[in-house]
């Protein structure tokens, strides 16, 4: 990869003609893709969080933290619109994620993409047709072009030569990736991952950090991370937010380099120095 | 896909963002905007069918192309391939087309070659069948030893677990097994009821149906109505278990799943299917009698014929059957299920060959107990 050796300057890189790169680093004036308003998620009388705010901007990595139990895969939930909000609403690109239908909804879904924390591939398909299903349903590519994207999203995470496998026959780390590749079919601006690097080992989740830098700053991709592998959180994130089992809600939020150095809150602290609470 | 003659000579496709120029005997096909999915999409043929046209190579001028994403920059280096020149592209473009390209060189699986060789296919058939088979008499014999085992301390058997099958095999079954039964009584006093009116012989009809429920139908149909509904849940929920790796956890927690989970379902069906066989013989018993009923003859008469033809012999051959029905049916169903192999699919295969199985093995079986019982002169 060129990215050693070509470093993305950070900021506004316009193009020869004047007009912004969609590769530029974001900044604080980036308009916001998601945004997030008052939310509250409940199961049954169970509270997992409630009055939860934040925006996710254009082309950052946008890692959700805390600890187990805490509500982040339900946020992520909530953010795509699987399972409404028992209060508050979701905006993305524009557009309020539950009060959207039909063509202006599947319109929406094709411009998210989401990688499972179990993969979610279809088991009786081959990685190479996991990939296509999207390409197929959604694209008028022909056939064969459609394979050889399939193939080039495959080769993106590493996958190439495990195309024909199914995925019952390949190991969990190479299910992540795979779940990534499928979710990078209609190269959609949003990339939602659910634990990308949780069971991983070191080597490979450090590839897979590498991965959502290149795609975050080659492609303007926006992603929403959801994890709490701190390592991951410190390469990847921009910018944080981080839940909390106790206080119900959101405890922390900016770049988690600074949340790490200078917070002052409790829990914040001994998460970042991995202390017992 | 349409193609417009502009004022300035050049010619421009019915796509987003695409001219196509002569330049000094060169063929320059120049993208503007984003070549994103959907553009790739549209694009496709034409651009290949450019790059592959004979004569100077086409030239690809991406200057005033803002951005690619990874299908657009595969249907660039497709093209590339294909012996298409790409120039001016701008650094963010560049940096995707080097990620593909990276992408796209990585090694592809080999191809394994398919060779047709009918010989090689009936060998390896027969080598598994017999592999399978030879597995099928192990599975028997450690189940065979388990239950020894239990015989010899019978605490170690599973009540529960016992109970529980017994209930969801049995008497969950019982409301199937008496409408099958007396449909079946119905359907067979009246078919069998028109060829004997022919020659006056009705009056047979009790002892005709009632031979044929005891000895034959009770046993088979209760054992389709088992394999059916009690096999095929074995094998689902065992392969389930063996799918997510909970077999495997439990024989590493040292406690054995023969015991625990095939020895309490074998039992269960094999008690079970005697009393499920009876239960759908005697609702095809009341069936039958209620045709003989409606062609004028009396209950007594109908009683009467039963006593004078039908032996308890019957019954009790029909009965140990349907036991032996039982545990065949259990035991496929299970073994189905442990032998399972990886990925949703292998659960279904494991129902089916539940299914499929255990219906083919109780009609072998009654061919076998034929042939026994005529020997045995009983």
């Amino acid at each position: 990869m060129n990215e050693g050796t070509q470093p993305v300057p950070q900021g506004t890189r316009p193009l020869p003609d004047g007009r912004p790169a969609i590769s530029d680093a974001p900044g604080p004036d980036t308009p916001a893709v998601i945004e997030a308003r008052d939310l509250t998620a409940r199961f049954g009388s169970n509270t997992l969080f409630r009055h939860v705010s934040f925006d996710v901007r254009r082309g950052e990595v946008f890692v959700i933290l805390g600890g187990s139990g805490c509500g982040k895969s339900s946020l992520l939930k909530l953010m795509i619109g699987l399972v409404p909000p028992a209060e508050g609403r979701v905006g993305i690109l524009g557009t309020d994620v539950w009060s959207t239908e039909g063509a202006a909804r599947l319109a929406l879904l094709k411009r998210l993409g989401v990688m499972w924390q179990q993969g979610a591939l279809f088991g009786s398909q081959t990685l190479l047709e996991n990939v296509e299903m999207p390409l197929a349903e959604h694209t008028r590519l022909p056939a064969a072009a459609r394979a050889e994207v399939a193939r080039a999203k495959l080769g993106l995470v590493g996958l190439s030569e495990a195309a024909d496998r199914l995925p019952s026959e390949i190991s969990g780390g190479m299910l992540k990736r795979a779940g990534i590749a499928r979710a990078l079919a209609l190269d959609p601006p949003i990339l939602f991952l659910d634990e990308p690097s949780a069971g991983l080992d070191p080597i490979t989740s450090a590839g897979l950090d590498a991965l959502i830098r290149d795609l975050s700053r080659s492609l303007g991709t926006t992603f929403v991370v959801v994890t709490h592998e701190l390592a991951s959180i410190l390469a990847i994130g921009d910018r944080c937010i981080m839940l909390d089992k106790e206080a119900k809600g959101m405890i922390a939020e900016g770049d988690p380099r600074e949340l790490r150095d200078h917070s002052t809150h409790p829990t914040v602290r001994s998460f970042f120095r991995r202390e017992a609470a | 896909m349409g193609v417009t003659a502009l004022a300035d000579g050049s010619v421009a496709l019915a796509a987003p963002g695409v001219t196509v120029r002569e330049e000094a005997g060169a063929r320059i096909l120049a993208l503007s905007g984003r070549v994103d999915t959907p553009a790739a999409a549209a694009l496709w043929p034409r651009l290949m069918e450019e790059a592959r046209r004979p004569g100077p190579p086409l030239r690809l001028d991406l200057a005033s192309v803002e951005a690619v994403d990874t299908t657009g920059a595969t249907l660039l280096l497709t093209a590339a391939a294909a012996g298409a020149r790409i120039e001016g592209a701008s650094p963010g473009v560049t940096a995707v087309l080097d990620r593909v390209r990276d992408a796209l060189a990585a090694p592809r699986p080999k191809l394994v070659p398919y060779r047709f060789s009918p010989l090689h296919g009936v060998g390896r058939r027969v080598v598994n069948g017999l592999a399978a088979g030879v597995e099928a008499l192990a599975f028997l014999g450690e189940l065979l030893f388990v239950a020894l085992a239990t015989l010899v301390r019978p605490g170690r058997l599973r009540g529960r677990e016992l109970l529980r099958h017994l209930d969801e095999a049995g008497t969950r079954a019982f409301g199937l097994a008496t409408l099958l039964g007396a449909l079946l009584g119905v359907i067979l006093a009246f078919q069998s009821a028109i060829p004997l009116r022919q020659f006056g012989a009705e009056i047979f009809v009790p002892s005709l149906v009632g031979i044929s429920l005891l000895r034959e139908l009770g046993p088979l149909m209760a054992g389709v109505v088992l394999a059916g509904r009690t096999g095929s849940a074995y094998a689902a929920e065992l392969g389930t278990m063996t799918v997510n790796e909970e077999v495997a956890a439990l024989r590493i927690m040292g406690i054995d799943p023969m015991a625990l989970l095939v020895l309490p379902r074998v039992l269960a069906g094999m008690l079970v299917m005697p009393v499920l066989s009876l239960v759908l013989t005697l609702a095809g018993l009341v069936g039958m009698a209620l045709i003989m009923r409606l062609l004028g003859f009396q209950m007594t008469t109908v009683a009467q014929q039963l006593v004078n033809f039908v032996s308890l012999k019957d019954l009790l051959g029909g009965l140990f059957k349907a036991a032996v029905f039982g545990l065949a049916i259990a035991f496929i169903g299970c073994r189905a299920g442990l032998g399972a192999g990886r990925g949703p699919r292998a659960v279904g295969d494991a129902a089916t060959a539940a299914v499929v199985g255990g219906i083919v093995a109780i009609v072998l079986l009654d061919g076998a107990f034929a042939v026994l019982f005529e020997r045995l002169g009983l």
